[in-house]
């Protein structure tokens, strides 16, 4: 599982934010475009990708995309 | 997690009552968190059935009168009734009493309340079908409805109203045979919650005081809902459940006509459908028409997207309920010579 993957598959999840906004250091719950819906798809794309469940503590504990992907190798 | 297996008992038909009253998502979605065609692309829900006219046991009423005369059952032949819902009509006395006279069914009639949601229709099922089978009664009508106005909440864009029937009959038959798998996980109970009302937070003024519910305001007697955390345990649990009554029946998501999910939302249940390995056709949807209607949705979805299918033809299916509670029940089962009434609009 690579950090830079993991980036633009969240990067995917969003429809009018640039990937360029996204890196590892975005605190991505502070993004204009960010909604419940998009919680919703990061956790079904985490899912499908890695096979990890994220529960709602784990969305609530990341602040960085960085800090998502640690919990999601976490639970590998 | 419990497997069970009831044998003796079919289900004769089902039936459906929704407000007639159309709410569209496009016109209605006032939220500062998304915009109508993101909740609409996500959800799947399109419009949903709301009225402040009906609680759900009227339209379970509604409902099970035009079962009743669609299947000629007289009303003395029906000796039990089971009233799954979450909104019942008052704290007490349970519903299913008021029902039976509603009904003008026979005092010699089984009368009880199951306080389940996404799950109940499976519960409900499990319950009835249990009667019939060990108890030496004939007919029995499951009905299973929701209509969230005491819980009322005017940016919950998830919910439709509709109440719905399922008529059971005891046949001794061993090839009627239903198969279940049922569980629960109580360290969720949280996740969808109306925490003020009961006996453990009972009522008081400051129960309608609004406060801040994840940016939303709200008070106490509404109920909130921990999307992530549902989202968690229907996308993870649910495939589960379903591949595992699949394995004890030695079959495959292939050898099933159709797996009717609880419509919980677009993004869920595709998951799940994908996950089990099942194909679009196999996989029935009503959530664009009606929204999330809890227990009612499982039976709702085959009324409205089923009729004129399946009913002279033996066909099988996986129903699967999930949420609330939070509680999962999955059913196989088969049926044949079925009746399903056209949809009650009220």
């Amino acid at each position: 599982m690579e950090l830079k993957d993991f980036i633009e598959n969240i990067a995917a999840q969003f429809n009018d934010t640039d990937a360029s906004e996204i890196k590892e250091d975005t605190v991505f719950k502070e993004l204009d475009e960010w909604s419940s819906l998009i919680a919703l798809s990061v956790i079904a794309m985490v899912d499908e990708e890695y096979d990890v469940t994220l529960q709602g503590d784990d969305m609530r504990a990341a602040n960085t995309i960085e800090e998502l992907y640690q919990i999601v190798k976490g639970k590998l | 997690m419990s497997l069970l297996a009831i044998k003796g008992v079919r289900i004769a038909g089902f039936s459906a009552g929704v407000p007639k009253q159309i709410v569209s998502k496009i016109d209605s979605i006032n939220s500062s968190d998304y915009d109508a065609s993101e909740f609409i692309e996500k959800t799947g829900i399109k419009e949903v059935r709301v009225s402040d006219d009906f609680t759900a046991s009227d339209l379970c009423l509604a409902a099970a009168e035009k079962l009743l005369q669609d299947l000629g059952w007289e009303k003395d032949s029906v000796e039990g009734i089971f009233f799954v819902s979450q909104h019942p009509d008052y704290i007490l006395p349970a519903t299913s009493c008021i029902l039976q006279e509603r009904m003008g069914l026979s005092k010699e009639c089984y009368a009880m309340d199951i306080s389940l949601g996404c799950s109940g229709w499976v519960y409900g099922l499990n319950a009835a079908a249990s009667v019939l089978a060990g108890h030496g009664m004939k007919r029995a009508l499951l009905l299973g409805g929701d209509a969230r106005k005491r819980a009322k909440c005017d940016f919950d864009p998830l919910f439709g109203f509709a109440g719905t029937v399922t008529a059971l009959e005891y046949t001794g038959l061993d090839e009627d045979e239903m198969r279940f798998h049922l569980g629960t996980d109580g360290s969720g109970y949280d996740a969808l919650i109306i925490p003020d009302g009961g006996s453990r937070n009972p009522a008081t003024v400051d129960s309608f005081k609004m406060e801040e519910v994840d940016g939303k305001m709200m008070h106490r007697m509404q109920a909130r809902i921990k999307g992530m955390d549902v989202f968690s345990f229907s996308i993870s649990i649910v495939p589960k459940s379903i591949k595992k009554l699949m394995a004890e029946e030695g079959k495959s998501a292939a050898d099933y006509d159709y797996f009717v999910l609880h419509q919980a939302n677009t993004m869920i249940n595709e998951m799940i459908r994908k996950k089990i390995k099942a194909m679009p056709e196999q996989v029935p949807y009503s959530l664009h028409e009606f929204g999330n209607t809890s227990m009612a949705s499982i039976p709702l979805t085959i009324v409205t997207q089923l009729k004129g299918k399946v009913e002279s033809k033996p066909t099988s299916y996986i129903a699967c309920g999930f949420g609330v509670g939070l509680s999962w029940g999955t059913v196989s089962f088969r049926t044949n010579r079925l009746v399903i009434s056209d949809l009650v609009e009220l």
